[in-house]
């Protein structure tokens, strides 16, 4: 049995969080300079250009990239050899989360859900942050982070539908809510789809899917396919970046797809904005 | 499409030559308000009771910024999205304000009062945060401090950029650019 200490787990989850609060990922980053040079809308081209300068700005300065800084999102692979010494790893996990987000000033935007109170001096300063634990075999901690924004979450679905739907009716889903999202989640995006499992299954792969580099290639050579297809179909919809019109909408789309019910064929179309601050990290 | 620098409070005669699609460099003072601010500055309103600054010629920046670091006046301070303010801007338009700065697509009900009114629905670039926050030369909290990131603050701004998608004829830059660039199959 590997021992982790606690406070180790802390800091680690802290340095994350400052350094994806104001330095776009150098994946993020290589997408929208691709996407600024090919933009054949020049209202659009401009705006890539203010983001890339923000991105620089952020980095060069230290200041957050966007004002929405986000729920803290963690997937958390646990090796089973792993034992945390002196507290809990979920407890360090958002103590990381609050250090971060308070050494960095990044905003708290976490609140109750009907007196919309900010539970900062409550429950803690940006917390509790979002954690989806699973257990691996091995000695390690395996923590994916990303701080997700309300603007594109607020687009974001999940249907179940019939099998008879197929990847036809999965291509028009996703196309049809990228299409009613128009500039609202901040293009050009970065769109999750989850396939299949149950309901829930199906929007946590499609939380996952976002963790991925843009860039990387689907290890499924079928999914690989399907994720060009409904790439091209959004980037036809002209919505452009923050809406203004163009041919970039989306950075990439991302698919993660699992077994499902013989009777059930579950989508979920999760939306990242163009500040993807995610990142990764093994302890 | 035009550039123009304008300084707030903003008349009808500066609203009136803007179109959609213009970009504008915005100088002066303008006030930030999100939705429970709105709900707050609404109800004053309708009951006829005195506003926190002067509504005359105003710029409401929708906008919730990060906590400024030392030295700084505001942290990084991008648009966030308007349509949760739909209900509250034609009021705001109709008791004298003449611009919105926010993103993404407002309702009819705007659009209709900012041709009513001489107002004019402005789009800054979201997720540009440190790059705005930046244009921001003072930031003061006047009303509602409990509101945290949502109070209202009286802010000045130096040529802080944006692009008219809302104009006081009716036009809608989202709309207009998405016609242009769709790709019909």
């Amino acid at each position: 049995m590997r021992e982790i200490e606690f406070d180790d787990v802390v800091k680690a989850v802290r340095d994350i969080i400052v350094h994806c609060g104001t330095d776009l990922p150098q994946d993020t980053y290589d997408a929208l300079k691709e996407a600024m040079e090919n933009e054949k809308s020049p209202v659009s081209k401009e705006v890539i250009r203010q983001i890339l300068e923000n991105a620089d700005i952020a980095k060069n300065e230290k200041r957050p990239l966007c004002q929405d800084t986000g729920l803290a999102v963690f997937f958390v692979k646990v090796g089973d050899e792993v034992k945390i010494k002196g507290g809990l790893l979920k407890d360090a996990i958002n103590k990381g989360t609050e250090q971060g987000y308070t050494d960095a000033y990044l905003r708290a935007s976490t609140c109750e859900p009907f007196s919309r109170a900010n539970l900062k001096d409550t429950v803690g300063y940006n917390l509790p942050a979002i954690i989806h634990f699973d257990i691996v075999a091995g000695d390690k901690i395996d923590i994916e982070y990303a701080a997700k924004g309300g603007g594109s979450e607020n687009v974001s679905r999940a249907r179940v539908f019939p099998p008879a739907a197929g990847k036809e009716g999965i291509v028009n889903y996703v196309k049809e809510v990228i299409s009613d999202a128009g500039g609202n989640p901040c293009p050009p995006i970065t769109v999750g789809v989850g396939i299949g499992g149950t309901f829930e299954k199906a929007c946590i792969s499609s939380k996952h899917a976002l963790f991925r580099d843009i860039g990387s290639v689907n290890e499924d050579p079928e999914m690989a396919e399907l994720e060009q297809v409904i790439l091209e179909e959004i980037n036809k919809l002209g919505i452009g970046a923050m809406g203004m019109g163009g041919t970039k909408t989306a950075l990439a789309v991302h698919i993660e797809s699992n077994p499902c019910h013989i009777a059930s064929l579950p989508v979920s179309v999760n939306v990242q904005c163009h500040s993807s601050r995610h990142t990764h990290i093994t302890i | 499409m035009a550039q123009y620098t304008l300084t707030t409070p903003l008349t009808s005669e500066d609203t009136k030559q803007l179109k959609a699609g213009d970009t504008v460099l915005l100088n002066g003072t303008i006030y930030t308000a999100r939705d429970a601010a709105h709900k707050r500055l609404v109800e004053l309103l309708e009951k006829g009771e005195e506003l926190p600054f002067d509504l005359e010629g105003s710029v409401i920046y929708f906008v919730g910024p990060t906590p400024p670091k030392p030295g700084d006046p505001i942290g990084s301070a991008g648009p966030t999205t308007s349509y949760r303010m739909d209900s509250y801007s034609p009021t705001m338009l109709k008791y004298g304000s003449k611009g919105m700065i926010g993103k993404g697509k407002r309702n009819q009900e705007v659009k209709d009062a900012c041709v009513k009114y001489d107002g004019i629905y402005f789009g800054a670039t979201g997720g540009a945060g440190a790059l705005l926050g930046k244009k921001i030369t003072s930031a003061e909290v006047i009303a509602y401090p409990e509101l945290g990131p949502e109070a209202v603050r009286k802010i000045t701004v130096k040529d802080f950029p944006v692009t008219v998608i809302n104009d006081t004829y009716g036009n809608d830059l989202y709309q207009m650019g998405r016609e242009q660039y769709e790709v019909k199959d």
